[in-house]
């Protein structure tokens, strides 16, 4: 049958030379490439002593951000958790008191903000679903990895940024911040 | 002779669509008889007397005005106002001219809506909402200062936040067409034109908060639901009880196990079914207040309906046999076979 693609190939079944019968010369061939990686540059890297750096757009671990004045973003529209696919996150809305006004930009915010991270799969819809760039997934940390399950399920304790960044990407001060990496004196990047 | 005229219907053809309705019919009624191509009514409300005509949303362009008298009108009119005449031609969506004129009348509705959607409890079900995504343009061009006012609770139920009305006046025709007595109106003209109770007097009435219901957008919420849950995030469920003051039929609105919210049915076009009491709304908020009648339709369109699941088809009935006994002489007659 003529073949579609154009493609098809016939097996031949050609008598093996004597050179190829004595298969040294194949095996000496397959050990010379194995001892050129022995010199070449290594491709990997000694994790966690030295991270390799992130490229801008890396979705790691997520940020609630605050705004200028220092008022967390977040009003609970639940966008980001009705977007998620992996149905990781949960929120509980509560409304703004007077005495909390400088602490929540809108009249509305949440109360309680939890990420499973056992579910999410970094997917970033939550960033693209949220209306006031208040989640974003961080280019700067990976989720941490940890002993115990229920310590998965990050709050708002672990989410918020301590200090406001202007960037989004970037959290400003946290338990999982590069900052706090590097004053562990261990880490340095190779890039 | 009074009986012909009863019977006599006319044909009004819109996007191509032919329907013979009676005399008297309105443009939107007919629309909403075929069922296709249905023009949006922010204020008109088929339940109320005399609302509709303030929103301009349900402009249509009626390019054959009748039989007699083919002659188009000159000016884009309102659907909900607008009779029929024998043999008219309209044009709604195959219209490009009422296309245009109809983002033209989203942009002035939403020129002082604050679009705090994020925070506001209607959003999911807001007809603002779906006009804007449906017929509105992607950004505005309006840059100055939105009008702003503080929320009035009306009463301990009822909050309103005059910020997020459109001034439909459909809360207005509720409370003088279900109230006894007329409870709240519109102040001020024009621009300064506000929905209040003025002196910030509570509505007092049994059936007060149906205008939670009536309210197109966020401008009319239910206190008790107030920053409960996003409503995509609840399960609507058809419910009844045996209530002196109204029919008791309701949608309750459940978040796991708990009534977060009651509201009167609604049908395809967003109107209540029927108008229910405040005791249904807002006092009767246990499952055991209620018998169920089954999960609330939600369109597949709505934002409701993610995660809400219904069997598209009915469920196939697998004929029993009347008894798997041994005895019985099927059985037997199948050993005979395999045997």
């Amino acid at each position: 049958m003529q073949s579609l693609s154009g493609r098809k190939k016939n097996v031949v079944n050609k008598k093996m030379t004597i050179g190829e019968k004595l298969y040294l010369p194949a095996i000496i061939g397959g050990m010379f490439v194995t001892l050129k990686h022995f010199f070449g540059k290594s491709k990997t890297v000694k994790y966690p002593e030295v991270k390799r750096n992130f490229s801008e757009n890396y979705r790691g671990l997520h940020v609630l951000k605050k705004d200028d004045t220092g008022a967390e973003r977040c009003t609970a529209c639940g966008l980001c958790a009705l977007s998620c696919p992996a149905e990781a996150i949960t929120m509980t809305a509560a409304e703004r008191t007077k005495e909390d006004k400088g602490l929540y930009r809108e009249e509305k915010y949440a109360a309680v903000y939890e990420i499973n991270m056992l579910r999410c799969i970094f997917c970033g819809l939550c960033e693209e679903a949220c209306p006031k760039q208040a989640i974003f997934l961080t280019s700067e940390e990976i989720a941490p990895a940890n002993y115990d399950r229920g310590d998965f399920i990050f709050g708002k304790d672990k989410l918020v940024e301590k200090q406001h960044h202007p960037v989004g990407k970037i959290r400003g001060g946290g338990p999982y911040s590069k900052e706090h990496y590097h004053q562990h004196g261990k880490n340095k990047s190779i890039f | 002779m009074e009986q012909n005229v009863q019977e006599e219907l006319w044909s009004v053809t819109i996007d191509g669509n032919e329907i013979k309705v009676k005399p008297g019919t309105t443009v939107l009624q007919a629309a909403r008889m075929i069922g296709e191509n249905v023009p949006p009514a922010m204020c008109y409300y088929s339940k109320l007397e005399g609302s509709g005509g303030k929103c301009r949303t349900c402009l249509v362009k009626v390019s054959q005005g009748s039989t007699k008298d083919p002659r188009p009108m000159p000016k884009l009119v309102a659907s909900c106002r607008t009779t029929v005449m024998d043999g008219m031609v309209v044009q709604n969506t195959t219209s490009p001219e009422v296309k245009e004129a109809r983002a033209g009348v989203v942009e002035f509705l939403l020129l002082n809506h604050p679009l705090d959607c994020p925070i506001c409890d209607q959003a999911g079900e807001c007809h603002l909402q779906d006009l804007g995504y449906e017929h509105g343009k992607q950004k505005t061009r309006y840059e100055f200062k939105r009008r702003t006012f503080e929320r009035i609770d009306i009463g301990p139920y009822i909050q309103l936040h005059m910020t997020r009305c459109i001034l439909c006046y459909r809360c207005v025709f509720t409370c003088d067409q279900i109230t006894n007595e007329r409870v709240h109106g519109i102040l001020n003209r024009g621009d300064a034109a506000e929905i209040s109770t003025y002196i910030e007097k509570a509505i007092d009435n049994d059936f007060s908060g149906n205008v939670i219901d009536v309210c197109p957008v966020g401008a009319l919420t239910d206190k008790t639901f107030r920053f409960k849950s996003r409503v995509w995030f609840t399960k609507p469920v058809q419910a009844s009880c045996n209530c002196g003051k109204c029919s008791g039929k309701v949608t309750l609105w459940y978040k796991g196990e708990e009534v977060i919210r009651v509201t009167a049915r609604k049908d395809q076009w967003g109107e209540v079914e029927s108008f229910i009491c405040n005791t249904c709304r807002f006092e009767r908020k246990k499952t055991s207040d209620w018998t169920i009648e089954g999960p609330t339709h939600v369109d597949n369109k709505s934002v409701i309906s993610a995660n809400h699941y219904e069997l598209k088809y009915d469920q196939p009935v697998i004929p029993q046999k009347t008894s798997l006994h041994a005895d019985h002489p099927s059985f037997k007659e199948d050993k005979k076979l395999l045997n």
